[in-house]
């Protein structure tokens, strides 16, 4: 019988636990890689003392802004760029540049010409995703169906409803995909900002327990922000991408 | 009425069309034939509006409506959403009874791919009545279908024409389709 995907997830995160499991009794050492159980301690004292929470959900914060104003933007530039042709050719070598400027680059960059500060910590990280987005974006722009187009030009259909029947239904699936592309860059892109320059988050908690060679804070910060980031894709991201999708199955 | 006079129309350096011109009234259908490549096409989006970049002038009438070879429905959308989205006046019985007249009074809620070619040509054909247009263009509308689905997509065509009485513009390559429902005929050489 074959096995369903829940279960073969299930039973794979298992086996990653198994192999924790066994290299660490091969390590013998919890100073360099602690058992699964090992943690269990030092993720409930943090979760009790609040700070735990308190880091996570400034970095949480920081991913939300950052991803709205990278998806924001990205999807105007995209779309603008895909259906303008000669403002494509402007804006190419631009979006060349900055989607091969080393994110690490652009945060010092930003550190250095906003200062240490919530702003410039953003920035960095929508600056990051924006021409990702973008790109991704005007693929969808560019294969916007003409037919229905010239239709709804014979029947003057007004822009406001052009703009949500007709473009956002045919980019939804670039919107999806840019929208989980993008996520995973951000969380990861965050705690990087959050490692250079940020008095909390994740990220800070990972300098401070790297800096006191604490390999089982490191891990309990960064596993507590991962399964985070797993139930958003899960139970937020994934239902909603079926939900918009339906009637391609229908 | 509708006006046309086109001096000239190019794509880059190539001329496609020159010195057409005809006029059309309310209730008449005029067939344009013609060999494929000749422009026919073309012309239909000039006198749409799609296409604007032109030597002439061309005088159409506000409400228009348009049947492409391609039934070109919103498939993200059911039928009767694809009615009232392009009519958003239209109360909802009277999508539902513009469904009903082409035969598809139990596809209201359903998505253009769970709709057979042909009945996504009658959604199509609704969608064109439903205005009540004062221009219509059929874009080779019957192609491609089997004889008998043609011939009734062409008898359904002629009663909402005669019914709504819109002028008609209709390219095709058919002679039989002509005689059908032209009254006048516009060969283009």
């Amino acid at each position: 019988m074959p096995l369903s995907t829940p279960i073969i997830r299930t039973l794979s995160l298992f086996l990653f636990l198994i192999a924790w499991f066994g290299l660490a009794m091969i390590a013998d050492d919890a100073t360099v890689l602690p058992s699964p159980l090992a943690l269990v301690e030092p993720f409930w004292t943090e979760l009790m003392s609040g700070d735990l929470l308190y880091h996570l959900w400034r970095t949480v914060m920081r991913v939300i802004v950052a991803f709205c104003i990278a998806l924001g933007a990205g999807i105007v530039i995209g779309f603008l760029m895909g259906t303008r042709p000669k403002l494509d050719r402007w804006l190419d070598p631009w979006l060349v540049v900055f989607l091969n400027l080393p994110a690490l680059v652009l945060i010092v960059l930003c550190y250095l010409w906003i200062g240490l500060n919530e702003i410039a910590a953003i920035t960095a990280v929508a600056l990051n995703k924006i021409p990702g987005v973008a790109s991704i974006i005007r693929e969808g722009a560019r294969a916007l169906q003409s037919d229905l187009k010239s239709m709804a030009i014979v029947f003057r259909v007004r822009p406001a409803t052009y703009l949500r029947h007709f473009v956002v239904p045919q980019l939804a699936p670039f919107i999806a995909g840019a929208s989980r592309s993008g996520i995973a860059v951000i969380w990861k892109v965050v705690l990087v900002v959050e490692f250079l320059g940020r008095s909390n988050g994740i990220g800070f908690q990972v300098h401070l327990y790297f800096q006191l060679f604490d390999v089982a804070m490191v891990l309990v910060y960064s596993l507590s922000f991962i399964i985070f980031m797993l139930a958003i894709e899960w139970f937020l991201l994934q239902p909603i991408e079926n939900k918009v999708q339906a009637w391609r199955h229908a | 009425m509708i006006f046309v006079d086109i001096k000239a129309k190019y794509f880059g350096a190539t001329e496609v069309l020159k010195d057409v011109s005809f006029e059309l009234q309310q209730g008449r259908c005029l067939a344009i034939l013609g060999k494929s490549g000749i422009g026919k096409t073309t012309l239909l989006r000039l006198v749409a509006g799609i296409d604007t970049d032109f030597e002439g002038t061309i005088r159409r009438p506000d409400v228009m409506a348009i049947v492409f070879q391609e039934p070109t429905l919103l498939l993200w959308r059911t039928a009767l959403e694809n009615i009232r989205i392009i009519h958003p006046h239209l109360s909802e019985t009277i999508a539902r009874e513009m469904l009903a007249r082409v035969g598809l009074k139990d596809k209201v809620d359903v998505y253009p791919r769970q709709l057979s070619l042909g009945q996504q040509r009658r959604l199509s054909l609704a969608r064109a009545f439903a205005g009540r247009p004062q221009l219509l263009i059929l874009d080779e509308p019957f192609a491609s279908l089997d004889t008998t689905t043609a011939n009734e997509m062409i008898a359904l065509t002629k009663t909402l024409v005669d019914e709504v009485a819109p002028a008609t513009l209709f390219v095709t390559h058919d002679k039989d389709e002509t005689r059908l429902l032209a009254d006048e005929i516009l060969e283009l050489v």
